[in-house]
């Protein structure tokens, strides 16, 4: 493998970590707060969407991710009427959440494109297009370092810089400020909270709006920059994978960065190599898919450092009389 | 008393539930400009007009009651399993291992075989995560969704690396032998005398399922160990304290649990594919879920809501055939059938509680 290879490998993992990262701090500030989230992947389904179809309609990608943020938002807040408000069970409603997705944008676009459940392409202004960033041309000439400006670093959209400086922000809003205190505090003990005199349903369907921009953001990313248009299921589980990297994570935004990067290595390797060859050893592709399903299980099962979720998670908060 | 009577919780809330999913999947159809009335009525004609459609929608109903009693079963211990879909898949391995190891004489000596196949691939399948649950703490949720993707590439593997059959480029095992071929409801009916459709796949393994109803309901409402599996889904502290071991009563409660789900691939593999493809579960596992929840996790209400399902599923088909309604709109149900009886349970429930203490106040008692 020579120096290019391992570039074109390194910047399809970044590629494909975006929208695992974007929806895995997008989890990261639902299960913070206590409420359970298994329908980021239906909210990325849906952004992905309603960005494409709007992209397309408007001719503006912006338009397109304004509106697959608002469309994602409105799922999240199904979700916080469904967990928060009535007080359900929110992996029932999560799982309600991604199947309604799932047939409703097949549903609409069917209606609205009639081209089999799919948007048309999107060119032009309706995608996001590669950013390159200032001398990345002249740079190259540098050994390593310039192919690594011009070739990772530099050439894409908007969104990826974005998804990588949610780090950092996110990490601060959590640890740095006070609404991320009261965030993490109202998923470990929501009663305390609520005896600070702070609500607890204000906090928590915050953190679930939250939730909802950047799964928003995810989604659109997907239809509109990575991919040119919306085909059905095209989150194809990433919001799973999300999930077993918030896990991976144990619920910090920098681990997020470093366990997203990680399972879109994999993704990035099992694309572009069918079976792997390593000193006689065949590995087939279908390990590298499984791969990261089963580097969670095993950091669940807490071989390999434990993994705590915030205490209140899944409890639906009652306030007592 | 401060509740409602046991006949409005077991009944009337699933009704109200299913009632919204219907009118807001009415709205739907309206929205995308077609007649709800007549899609309803098409729906019934393909599904339930002629016994071509009747065996589809019994077919599917089948599959139901496995995944709905598979969930119920858990659900009793307080376990959300949503891996019925991965524990299928793996079911279905072992179904097509036991029919492939030797040429069967009779489908009577098969189908046992093949059913331990299922329900011991199935439950091995639920082991771990089993295990994890009880043992580590690890979130039995995560891990079976994590489970279901291993499965999948799991079975994927073989398909394509191991049971393939040579020369052949589909990732799907050789037809299982002639000896393995399960009788189908028109076989089983026309010596009686009753005419059934030839083509419909619904076969023997719909009397299994409905013997699974039965198994069910005496083992968690006439055994000791059905006793253990409620009290713990009650409150695990409680059972703790009468003698009741969590971990083992965790582990006993998904075995069962994923046995039921292996065994729907007697159903969908042994008898309609006859033979081991790619995706055959086709999401019902995750159908289960939406079945046990309508069915209050009881076995009449799986078999009740299983059926509704079935319908739902050959109707959707003859709508898509027929009309420019996609498929989807089954998915479109089916989430806010899980969403109004399940998430949003209380939305339902609450004001029909209110409603019923006024009523009772009023009567002064």
């Amino acid at each position: 493998m020579d120096l290019v290879t391992v570039l074109q490998v390194l910047d399809s993992t970044v590629r494909l970590a975006t929208p695992l990262l974007l929806a895995c701090l997008a989890g990261l500030f639902s299960e913070r707060a206590g409420i359970f989230d298994i329908g980021l992947e239906g909210k990325m389904l849906t952004a992905a969407f309603f960005s494409a179809a709007i992209a397309f309609v408007s001719g503006s990608v912006w338009l397109g991710l304004l509106a697959g943020i608002g469309a994602s938002v409105l799922m999240a807040g199904l979700h916080g009427l469904a967990s928060i408000t009535f007080r359900g069970n929110q992996l029932i409603s999560g799982v309600a959440i991604n199947f309604l997705a799932a047939g409703m944008t097949v549903l609409i676009a069917q209606d609205w494109f009639r081209e089999g459940g799919r948007t048309p392409s999107l060119i032009g202004a309706a995608r996001f297009e590669p950013i390159t960033l200032p001398l990345a041309e002249t740079l190259r000439g540098i050994p390593v370092l310039g192919p690594i400006y011009a070739e990772l670093i530099s050439g894409h959209t908007i969104l990826v810089y974005l998804a990588i400086a949610c780090v950092p922000l996110t990490w601060w809003v959590l640890y740095r400020t006070r609404f991320g205190l009261r965030l993490r505090a109202v998923g470990e003990n929501p009663a305390a909270v609520d005896t600070a005199g702070v609500s607890v349903v204000g906090l928590r369907f915050a953190a679930v709006g939250i939730c909802g921009v950047l799964c928003g953001i995810a989604g659109a990313y997907l239809a509109t920059a990575l991919q040119a248009g919306f085909v059905k299921d095209m989150t194809a589980g990433r919001g799973y994978i999300a999930l077993a990297a918030l896990i991976f994570a144990k619920w910090r935004p920098w681990y997020a960065l470093w366990a997203t990067l990680l399972f879109g290595l994999l993704q990035a390797v099992a694309l572009r190599y069918q079976n792997i060859e390593l000193g006689g050893l065949v590995i087939p592709v279908q390990l590298m898919d499984a791969l990261p399903y089963i580097l969670t299980v095993i950091i669940l099962a807490g071989f390999v450092g434990r993994a705590v979720p915030p205490r209140a998670g899944g409890i639906p908060y009652v306030k007592e009389r | 008393m401060d509740r409602m009577p046991a006949w409005a919780d077991a009944v009337l809330v699933p009704l109200i539930s299913l009632l919204l999913a219907a009118v807001i999947s009415g709205l739907v159809i309206l929205a995308i400009g077609e007649d709800p009335i007549a899609a309803v009525k098409l729906m019934v004609t393909g599904a339930l007009g002629s016994s071509y459609g009747w065996g589809f929608t019994l077919y599917y109903t089948t599959n139901f009651l496995f995944t709905g009693l598979a969930f119920a079963v858990a659900s009793h211990a307080g376990l959300f399993n949503i891996g019925s879909e991965g524990q299928a898949m793996i079911g279905g391995l072992g179904v097509a291992l036991v029919c492939l190891a030797i040429p069967w004489p009779h489908w009577a000596l098969a189908l046992p075989a093949a059913i331990v196949g299922a329900a011991v691939f199935g439950a091995l399948w639920a082991l771990i995560p089993a295990w994890l649950q009880a043992r580590r703490g690890s979130h039995i949720v995560i891990t079976t969704i994590m489970f279901n993707f291993i499965a999948a590439a799991v079975l994927n593997y073989m398909l394509v690396n191991i049971l393939r059959p040579e020369g052949s480029m589909d990732p799907a095992t050789a037809r299982f032998p002639e000896g393995a071929h399960l009788p189908t409801l028109h076989e089983m009916l026309a010596p009686l005398g009753i005419g059934f459709s030839k083509a419909a796949p619904a076969n023997i393994s719909l009397l299994v399922a409905l013997l699974a109803c039965v198994l069910v309901w005496m083992l968690i409402w006439r055994t000791r160990l059905g006793y253990e599996i409620r009290a713990l889904g009650q409150s695990e502290t409680a059972s703790r304290y009468a003698g009741i071991r969590p971990v083992k009563i965790i582990v006993i409660a998904m075995l069962i649990s994923g046995a039921l789900s292996g065994c729907m691939a007697i159903n969908n593999v042994m008898g309609e594919a006859e033979r081991l493809i790619l995706n055959a579960t086709e999401g019902a596992g995750f159908i289960g879920i939406a079945v046990a929840l309508m069915g209050r996790n009881h076995p009449l209400g799986v078999f009740l809501a299983a059926v509704l399902f079935g319908f739902l599923y050959q109707g959707g088909a003859e709508l898509a055939l027929w009309t420019s309604i996609p498929r989807e709109l089954i998915v479109v149900i089916q989430a806010l059938v899980i969403l109004f009886t399940g998430a949003l349970d209380n939305m339902v429930r609450m004001p029909l509680e209110r409603m019923f203490l006024a009523r009772r106040r009023g009567r002064g008692t």
